[in-house]
């Protein structure tokens, strides 16, 4: 997919060239004219509407449906439920690695979750298949729904997150926990969450004959597509996957689930293209979430603050089928430096659909926790939290004595305190108020996230006319990697970006991995890296091979690309041009490609993080409980930034993910029937626009010619870690209360006089 | 949604005969209905289309000094009329206060006078509720009811009435016009919606075919202009319902009370008019002192209905403050956060005097 | 009970045969005429993705029924730009960053559009988040969002100026 439009561009929306430039978004153009195309938005001739009807019980099964009235309505074409459905290729209830999780698309009349899919009813309009689902009116066998710490069914895990550890154990905690002079002990609950992209899960599948194209939001098209093939037993090659823009993603469309399969089987059923789009409500279940936890922190400290003991457990609840869970307590693993840390997961099984990694999966729920822990820490021993954190200061990283490949984060601190002003802050909570009467409090956070790699592939193809052709399946959920990623070929291929034509989001070009793990720009960015690389090698070979060119017999000097030439390293008076050169060869082109991934002796080496320090002001009515984020900075060090822009945007949206997760995000569950009571947008609060106060994020420059060969770091998820915290903590600063269970809410902070 | 009859009457006789069949609902700008019909807590046999009925979205304003507003009035239009405002500013504040932008830009002044509970277990087809289904119980009572009625509630029902304008409308004494089956009537506004009794759980008086074509504000409620506020808390600064709410008005001689109009919001199945708080303050000089008092009076029957004591004393209090802001007097303008507490430039950067110990 | 309504979208009238009343707004622009710009984020009234200018006021399309609107006059964002001339506010959305995936996007826009019309906010930014709060947006571009429409709002008063200006010296 590439981006056309045929708008005039914006005068601003170009400031230089290559990486490091604050480029406006090259996508920019498509989405504020409406030009760009989501899933939902496709429209193949001969088109169905699907329409899910979903369980409205936790447990038990389908005792009958009225499929009767359903077909009645005029429009329906078909009403799929476990009695019609065609086979499938792959058991649903066997899992594909790494983000097949077992999955319900009608393989038996069971229900095992509240708005599990139970029948697909698919119909000319979409108001047909709409009422046609309404009209099914299940009734069913209920058993008692397992939705609470009581009910919920307790096990030990063998993993957490995806392929995480459940337990690490480092220097004896009891001992130290013993001896300590100051401990605190602190517990933690964070609600069940939804990711709650604007764009609800859809797809519009269309098959002729064994060969399926699917317009579908997807943040691992290469992953997805093996997935797709093996349900529909296919040959992987069969399978296309256009993904061009998504709608937002936060983790959730990267894990395979039940609806989309079921719109795909109703397309080759019916063989007519099928279109499905969950409702708001229908997201709140099938489409993966936050899972709920508990955690406990126990800190024992030396009196001049030193840590030493660290113990995080947490209680991380996943489905009654399912075994991912919230990698909570591992938060604790990389930060403060201690010499006896334990991190210890425990699970429970709940009435719910599968979590599965949202934004900082595991990361945010555990600095949540962690961060507000080390500020009861810092009170007990009288310290200042800042003081307090960087007495504690891991100059390795803790749990394993591993170097840091980089960690400017006394840098974030500090310039992040200087520009708040953190020195002004009185130590102990309820000093101050502002000019209206208002209580404020100052509270801070450490933020933390790790830098996967995943493999990757790319094609830069070097054209006749000197521009560029690149190609990778990248997706872009918001994050930016239309723009970044271009940015990257650009300056591999020694290119303006306006040069380079770059395909992306389909997954019939080469395999970028996962957009995931706040990994993808150092991933896929890696692979464009070295195809330019290639690309340009390719071309110099023409180049110093060829007698007629300036370069000839530059081979072992060498020369650089710039500006769409190649330069002779030791006399820059002596170039051609790529055209020249390509010309004179009489090729119409050079093609570098690349297959990219992290030297595994790095990751064993070396601990990779990027890191960054969050201070948060809130102003609280004294009487009323109502809160406001007031102030919101931080400072982030992450590597080589390829666009101060769009990274800054990241940041932005990731504490604000922070300020949601602290004050407002919850699902509310019925205990009785486990039923989600506020599956929509309006009670299910996400913060809306006058939630968010000025913020600042201030860019740390950060080298790291370890993490990888061109030291990008992830900058998509390590917003929320360190806010929630530092937001929790101002709550506290301002009142004295310290909150036991996120988010906040008024009768938590509101005084009891 | 259902397929269902759509029918555009001519003017208000027909539509009455119209919507007088059973199984019909009238349709206005379809900011709550159609929301309803797509969740299925609604399935209409037929909508009567009253939307483009001519004549009933204006202000009118009466030569005794009373005001009538058009059923039709979009709530934008009524809010950032520049009299009204001016007149009733407490109105206009709780109609800016409600929803959102495009929300106001739609929903008429006779929708939000009939606007439904938020309750979710009302809006849950699949759990009991005797205001949806009469008689299938009330799933609420021991259910997730952190936010539902302190005041006039019943095992019934415990859900609240969900409109802010309503509140300052109960205040003031609204008087809503009726023209129905039988011909043209007023109640007040205090009679329109019900609250739940020991048996059951009506929403309002009204009857089949009953068509609101306006509402008017007596002339006295012009005398309060300018003491007048509305203080909604929020669970978001911004499109939110209301945890709870209220409208207190003012008219002062000097420092004494001549008279005052107060009214709670989101604590009950109706706009809950503080009659008792009313009198308290009469004659009386104004101060936190007769206002904590008032707000005792208010709220002297109130019980918590489930897990929301809370709210109880969140009414009190920020019914002390709404009167409070009420004496400072009317904001010259409108606050850029309506009924927010949070007042004007909170959000400034720390001055010097911020530690105040 | 076929019926017909006569709509004008984005300056083209059209006499739109609806075999059906329960399509909304929002489903008629989506489903019928293929205009997608306009998003279904919620479909109740909640997200604002799907807000469109009906009649020169910013609504949700996603609760009107298409059947209500017969003689109305709809404004979409493909019907925004000028040619090739983007609005300002398209403009302003690019320069400050006011969008990450895009979704929000559209009725961002279109919300920003109205909210300027209305002339509510002025040059205050917590007008502006106040008056754009019923746009959501999940990837938290708001910064950029509130910025946007501020910068925005500028360059239309400069142009409502120069252009007022000019009306003078015609006049004159």
């Amino acid at each position: 997919m590439s981006l056309e439009t045929h708008i005039a561009p914006v005068a601003t929306s170009r400031y230089g060239s290559n990486a490091g430039q604050p480029l406006t978004r090259r996508d920019g153009l498509l989405k504020v004219t409406g030009r760009a195309t989501y899933a939902a938005d496709n429209h193949p001739e001969g088109m169905l509407f699907a329409v899910m009807a979903v369980s409205r019980i936790a447990r038990g099964r389908v005792r009958s449906m009225n499929i009767e009235a359903a077909r009645a309505h005029p429009g329906v074409v078909e009403v799929l439920t476990p009695a019609n459905r065609p086979p499938l290729f792959h058991d649903p209830n066997e899992r594909i690695p790494p983000f097949g999780f077992r999955v319900e698309v009608l393989q038996d009349d069971s229900v095992r979750y509240v708005n599990q899919p139970i029948a697909l009813v698919i119909a000319e309009t979409l108001e047909a298949a709409t009422e046609g689902a309404a009209l099914l009116d299940p009734q069913y066998d209920t058993e008692p729904a397992r939705v609470g710490l009581e009910t919920g069914v307790r096990f030990d895990p063998s993993g957490v997150g995806i392929g995480g550890t459940p337990k690490t154990a480092h220097g004896d905690v009891e001992a130290g926990l013993s001896k300590a002079p100051i401990a605190i002990d602190v517990e933690v609950e964070t609600p069940p969450q939804y990711h709650n992209a604007m764009e609800p899960h859809a797809v519009v599948a269309e098959w002729d004959g064994d060969r399926v194209v699917l317009d579908m939001p997807n943040q691992a098209l290469a992953i997805s597509c093996a997935s797709y093939a093996a349900f529909f037993g296919i040959p992987v090659e069969n399978v296309t996957i256009r993904s061009p823009f998504l709608g937002g993603g936060f983790g959730s469309k990267a894990i395979l689930n039940g609806p989309q399969i079921l719109a795909i089987l109703a397309a080759r059923m019916l063989n007519r293209p099928v279109k499905l789009a969950l409702t708001r409500a229908q997201m709140y279940g099938p489409v993966s979430h936050r899972g709920q936890t508990w955690q406990k922190l126990r800190m024992g400290m030396e009196r001049d603050g030193a840590l030493i003991a660290l113990h995080h457990h947490s209680l991380s609840a996943t489905s009654a089928f399912e075994d991912f869970l919230e990698p909570a307590a591992n938060a604790s693993l990389p930060l403060y430096a201690s010499p006896a840390i334990l991190v210890e997961h425990e699970g429970i099984r709940l009435d719910t659909g599968t979590p599965g990694p949202m934004r900082a999966p595991g990361e945010a729920s555990g600095s949540a926790a962690l961060e507000v822990a080390i500020d009861e820490a810092a009170e007990a021993c009288g310290m200042d939290p800042l003081a307090f954190r960087l007495k504690n200061y891991a100059e390795t990283e803790p749990a394993t004595g591993k170097p840091f490949s980089s960690k400017a984060l006394r840098t974030c601190y500090e310039e992040g305190a200087a520009r708040f002003g953190w020195s002004r802050r009185p130590r102990s909570a309820g000093q101050m108020r502002d000019e209206n009467g208002l209580l404020v409090g100052w509270g801070m956070g450490t933020a933390v996230f790790g830098c996967p790699h995943f493999p990757a592939e790319a094609r830069a193809t070097l054209r006749a006319d000197g521009t560029a052709l690149v190609e990778t399946g990248a997706a872009d959920m918001g994050q930016g990697a239309w723009t970044a990623l271009a940015q990257i070929a650009a300056e591999a291929l020694g290119l303006e970006p306006d040069q380079v034509e770059f395909h992306s989001g389909l997954s019939t070009l080469p395999d970028a991995g996962v957009a995931g793990g706040s990994g993808h720009t150092a991933s896929a960015g890696l692979a464009l890296n070295q195809a330019g690389g290639d690309a340009i090698a390719q071309l110099s070979d023409l180049a110093v091979n060829d007698p007629q060119s300036p370069l000839f017999g530059a081979g072992n000097i060498g020369v650089t690309a710039r500006g769409g030439r190649l330069y002779r390293r030791d006399d820059e008076s002596r170039s051609e041009s790529y055209a020249q050169i390509l010309a004179r060869a009489g090729r119409s082109h050079v093609a570098g490609t690349a297959k990219s991934n992290r030297d595994p002796a790095i990751a064993s080496g070396h601990a990779l993080y990027s890191h960054g320090a969050v201070f948060a002001e809130v102003k609280i009515d004294p009487d009323l409980g109502q809160i406001r984020t007031t102030r919101l900075i931080g400072a982030f060090a992450a590597g080589r930034i390829i666009n101060p822009r769009l990274v800054q945007s990241q940041y932005f949206g990731g504490m604000i993910w922070g300020i949601s997760f602290a004050l407002h995000e919850e699902a509310v569950t019925d205990k009785r029937t486990g039923r989600i009571m506020n599956a929509d947008l309006a009670e299910y609060h996400v913060p809306v626009n006058a939630d968010v106060p000025p913020l600042e994020a201030i860019l740390v420059p950060e080298d790291d010619a370890i993490v990888n060969p061109i030291g990008v770091k992830g900058v998509g998820e390590i917003g929320i870690t360190g806010t929630v915290g530092a937001i929790a903590n101002a709550v506290w600063h301002a009142t004295g209360k310290r909150v036991r269970k996120f988010p906040i809410r008024i009768e938590d902070v509101m005084s009891s006089r | 949604m259902n397929r269902f009859d759509f029918i555009r009457p001519a003017n208000i006789a027909e539509a009455v005969t119209a919507a007088a069949v059973p199984g019909s609902v009238y349709l206005a700008a379809g900011t709550n209905l159609l929301d309803l019909m797509k969740i299925g807590v609604t399935r209409p046999e037929r909508v009567i289309d009253i939307s483009r009925l001519p004549g009933l979205d204006r202000i009118e304003w009466l030569s005794d000094g009373s005001v009538r507003i058009g059923a039709l009035m979009r709530n934008a239009d009524l809010a950032y009329d520049t009299r009204f405002a001016a007149t009733y500013p407490a109105i206009a504040e709780a109609l800016l206060s409600g929803a959102s932008a495009q929300l106001r830009n739609a929903a008429t002044v006779g929708g939000n006078l009939l606007q439904r509970t938020r309750c979710a277990y009302f809006q849950d087809t699949a759990s009991a509720c005797n205001r949806r289904e009469p008689g299938s119980g009330c799933d609420a009572l021991h259910g997730e009811n952190r936010l539902h009625a302190v005041l006039g509630w019943s095992e019934q029902c415990i859900a609240t009435h969900p409109s802010d304008f309503c509140v300052p409308l109960a205040a003031l004494g609204a008087v809503i016009e009726i023209e129905g089956v039988g011909g043209r009537r007023d109640i007040p506004i205090e009679s329109l919606h019900s609250l739940p009794d020991a048996s059951r759980a009506l929403e309002s008086t009204l009857a089949p075919g009953d068509f609101i074509t306006g509402l008017r504000l007596p002339p006295e409620a012009a005398s309060f202009a300018g003491n007048a506020r509305y203080v909604k808390l929020r669970e978001r600064t911004s499109y939110a319902f209301a945890v709870v709410s209220a409208a207190a008005m003012l008219d002062m001689d000097g420092d004494t009370i001549r008279a005052s109009r107060l009214a709670i919001g989101a604590v009950a199945a109706k706009p809950w008019r503080a009659h008792e708080a009313e009198a308290v303050l009469v004659g009386q000089k104004a101060g936190r002192e007769i206002f904590e008092k008032a707000a005792t009076a208010a709220l002297a029957d109130a019980r918590p209905s489930g897990d929301n004591a809370f709210k109880i004393t969140l009414a009190h209090r920020i019914l002390v403050r709404a009167l409070m802001l009420a004496y400072e007097g009317t904001p010259k303008v409108m606050p850029a956060l309506p009924a927010s507490p949070f007042p004007e430039q909170h959000l400034s950067a720390p001055k010097a005097d911020l530690h105040v110990a | 009970m076929p019926f017909s309504i006569s709509l004008t979208v984005n300056g083209q009238p059209n006499s739109i045969a609806l075999d059906d009343p329960r399509v909304t707004l929002l489903d008629l622009l989506r489903e019928r005429l293929h205009l997608t710009g306009t998003k279904k984020g919620c479909d109740r009234g909640q997200c604002g993705a799907c807000t469109v200018i009906l009649d020169g006021r910013r609504i949700n399309a996603c609760l009107t029924l298409a059947a209500t609107l017969d003689g109305s006059t709809v404004t979409t964002i493909e019907g925004l730009a000028e040619g090739t001339e983007l609005h300002p506010v398209q403009a302003a959305f690019i320069a400050c960053d006011g969008l990450q995936c895009g979704y929000c996007t559209p009725g961002q826009i279109m919300s920003a559009v109205g909210l300027l019309s209305e002339g509510h906010a002025g040059n205050d930014p917590e007008r502006v988040r106040e008056l754009m709060s019923g746009n959501i947006c999940r990837c938290g571009a708001y910064q950029g969002i509130t910025q946007a429409v501020l910068e925005a709002g500028q360059i239309l008063s400069q142009n409502n100026t120069a252009q007022s200006r000019e009306n003078g010296r015609n006049a004159a």
